[in-house]
């Protein structure tokens, strides 16, 4: 199988847009389509100060190279969780670390949530939800902390690795369970509803988890190949196994799903977005909750 | 023969097939996994031959 572009042999054959490139040609090709990806959606401008989410993944990796190849401004933002007492932590860390210092040490920082709050993730979530998973209590910290970053750093946006197969597995979710709400929010671009709440970018909508995945691996980009232990068995990984046999029965499917679910959204045909609640801000953090009286985020922190 | 390997399993195929066939003798689905030989991925019509060894990185992983 040859490169469509110069003959060579392909690495990587893309059914969907009955593609083959060889490693140069699709390096350039991931490049263009972020670049395209980010002026449709209206994500950022050149110069804008972008913040990057980094976890130590394919995603996240990919995605900050790509930026910084693209010339953007784009600064990373590592929240050590705490999560399995420390140690995938600490591994992850160490990932994004080495990128950097390749990279002629590119800007990042570091959020430790336990030394900032007292806690780690996991701590956290054993204190207030028993023996649950640790999974909504990660996310509501980690939201917190990238909009208090984005809005102390003067940021125009964050911008996460999300790719296409992340957005598919969702929006299959959401379908089923006919989530009008949550329908109606899914975009590439959330907008600032708040001045401190960061407006939420995702550059990697248009590529497939498998691009994503050989972009790390034709520029050599060491990432966190093992999940977060408590991701194993997510029901996320298992909607993006059935969106792949329904891909390779026919090559397109997740495209297509993804962008005609967009179209409709774009033209208002499917849902409205539901009357707004009324936001008050937190006395102590000053970022928006629903009802008066410190948000959620503070909140567990409150003994 | 061919070694193929993923995570910590190990196979060994003919030589002469597709990457994409071998990849289906093992029982992973081709569409999870990105062949990779000498350190370089390569696409799943490549011929494998005598001797080769290929790693199968999980297209799905970390984060
Ligand atoms: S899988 Fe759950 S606990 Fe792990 S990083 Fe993601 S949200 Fe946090
Ligand atoms: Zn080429
Ligand atoms: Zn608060």
């Amino acid at each position: 199988m040859k490169c469509r572009k110069c003959g060579r042999p392909a690495v990587i054959n893309m059914r969907q847009h009955k593609l083959a490139l060889c490693e140069e040609h699709f390096l350039e090709w991931v490049l263009e389509q972020t670049r395209r990806a980010i002026d449709r959606y209206h994500m950022f401008a050149p110069d804008d100060k972008v913040l990057v989410a980094v976890s130590g993944g394919k995603d996240s990796l990919s995605l900050w190279d790509v930026l910084l190849r693209l010339g953007y401004r784009a600064e990373g933002l590592y929240i050590k969780l705490g999560v399995e007492e420390g140690a995938y932590s600490d591994k992850s860390l160490g990932y994004v670390e080495r990128f950097a210092a390749e990279r002629g040490g590119v800007h990042f920082q570091v959020v430790d949530v336990k030394v900032t709050y007292g806690m780690s993730v996991l701590e956290v979530a054993r204190a207030r939800h028993r023996g649950h998973k640790a999974c909504s209590v990660c996310g509501l910290i980690k939201r917190h902390i990238m909009n208090r970053v984005a809005y102390e750093g003067g940021y125009s946006c964050i911008a996460t690795g999300h790719n296409l197969d992340d957005e598919v597995a969702v929006l299959m979710q959401n379908t089923l369970r006919w989530q009008v709400g949550y329908l109606a929010r899914q975009s590439p671009v959330l907008p600032a509803t708040h001045p401190r709440l960061a407006r939420k970018v995702k550059p990697f909508v248009h590529l497939y988890e498998r691009e994503t995945a050989a972009y790390a691996l034709v520029r050599g980009i060491d990432y966190i190949y093992d999940e977060c232990p408590y991701a194993v068995g997510a029901t996320t990984l298992f909607y993006k196994d059935l969106l792949n046999q329904l891909e390779e029965r026919s090559p397109g499917a997740k495209l297509s799903f993804y962008l005609s679910f967009l179209r409709a959204r774009e033209q208002g045909l499917t849902f409205t977005e539901q009357t707004r609640l009324e936001l008050h801000d937190c006395p102590r953090c000053g970022q928006p909750t629903t009802a008066p009286g410190l948000c959620a985020f503070c909140r567990l922190w409150e003994n | 023969m061919v070694k193929l390997v993923y995570r910590q399993q190990e196979w060994e195929v003919k030589p002469g097939m597709t990457v994409r066939d071998a990849i289906l003798k093992t029982g992973l689905k081709p569409y999870a996994v990105l062949p990779v030989r000498d350190g370089k991925l390569i696409n799943e019509e490549t011929i494998l031959r005598d001797g080769d060894e290929i790693k199968l990185v999980a297209v799905v992983s970390g984060g």
